[in-house]
């Protein structure tokens, strides 16, 4: 047993919690390169204060990182970040942002399995870095909708040039969004909740 | 996290020790997101992550919020989890399943409208 003292853990704050009718839950995964966004969208929409989970991964699975600077090591932190959206009184949903280290994402247990589906952002200036995250969802056969998130200084492409770019079929929405706008952000997930619908419903038809 | 830190929060170490060397959170059924409810108050002399994970959960809260709220990783949580539910200390209610039926995700739409 653990011998040393244990902090008092605070818990949620009372305004963050659930009410008691709450029944089940589903998960969306928002991923994307480095500084694309992540964060800020989760933030954007959440009801609770984002909060951090983190999980130690062994590296031994995991092929020879791309990165540079980034050392070879046994074990390696993973921080996932992630906020709620109470959808009605039984149904609560969860939004996870991937941290930058894309080759993780797919080691941590449970976080795609069962997600309705992902939202992968896409800053134009550096389209390569949502590449392999592409080939990986689809791959893995989650559903995913791509927002391209307008900074500034950014260039921007017209929908042909980044489906062309980004190897998108035209079944994939595409749309721009300000992940620092909570209706913006609301909007690209309703824009994959929308798309989730149509897919169920063809799956339906036939 | 540095090699030199002996008794960091995740160390392997310090996790064996709380799970007591247990691995395979898999078998509890635990999802990220299955809401824990506590279904009896914390006692006296209990494992304190044990109790702490029955005082964040007198209302429902996602295995993975247990996990933020702990600073513990959610592959221990399970673990933890697996025990009490094992002792009926606290009721998971299962996610939804992982194919959602059109009607949840008619839910989503309209509730994320109304936000
Ligand atoms: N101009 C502009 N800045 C933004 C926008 N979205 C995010 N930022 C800024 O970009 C920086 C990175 O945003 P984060 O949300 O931390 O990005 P992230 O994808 O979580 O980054 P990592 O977790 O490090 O991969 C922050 O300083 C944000 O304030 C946007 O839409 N427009
Ligand atoms: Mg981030």
């Amino acid at each position: 047993m653990v011998s040393r003292t244990f902090e008092t853990v605070a818990g949620p704050r009372s305004e963050d919690t659930l009410p008691s009718s709450a029944t089940s839950a589903v998960k969306i995964v928002i991923v994307g390169g480095f500084g694309v966004g992540k964060t800020t969208l989760v933030r954007s929409v959440s009801e609770i204060r984002p909060l951090t989970t983190e999980e130690t991964m062994t590296q031994a699975s995991v092929s020879v990182d791309d990165l540079e600077g980034i050392e070879r090591k046994s074990m390696t932190t993973v921080a996932m970040d992630f906020g709620r959206i109470s959808i009605d009184d039984e149904l609560v949903l969860y939004v996870f942002g991937t941290p930058g280290q894309q080759r993780f994402w797919f080691l941590w247990n449970g976080l795609f399995e069962g997600a309705l589906g992902a939202v992968v952002l896409v800053d134009t200036r550096r389209l390569e870095a949502s590449f392999d995250v592409l080939g990986r969802l689809e791959e893995s056969q989650t559903p995913f909708v791509v927002a391209v998130n307008a900074f500034d200084e950014a260039p921007s492409y017209s929908d042909e040039e980044l489906r062309e770019a980004l190897d998108l079929t035209d079944d994939v929405p595409l749309l721009v969004c300000d992940a620092r706008s909570r209706e913006s952000s609301k909007g690209v997930l309703l824009a994959l909740m929308r798309y989730l619908y149509s897919l169920a419903m063809t799956s339906e038809a036939t | 996290m540095t090699p030199d830190d002996e008794w960091d929060e995740g160390t392997p170490e310090r996790l064996y020790i709380l799970t007591g060397g247990r691995s395979g959170p898999e078998e509890a059924g635990l999802d990220l997101v299955t809401l824990i409810v506590a279904r009896s108050a914390p006692q006296i002399g209990m494992q304190p992550e044990h109790e702490s994970i029955l005082r964040v959960c007198e209302s429902p809260l996602s295995v993975v919020e247990i996990s933020a709220h702990l600073k513990l990783p959610v592959s221990i949580v399970t673990v933890l989890l697996a025990d009490l539910l094992a002792e009926e200390r606290v009721e998971a209610r299962a996610p939804a399943p992982s194919l959602p039926d059109i009607d949840i995700i008619k839910a989503v739409i309209h509730g994320l409208q109304n936000l």
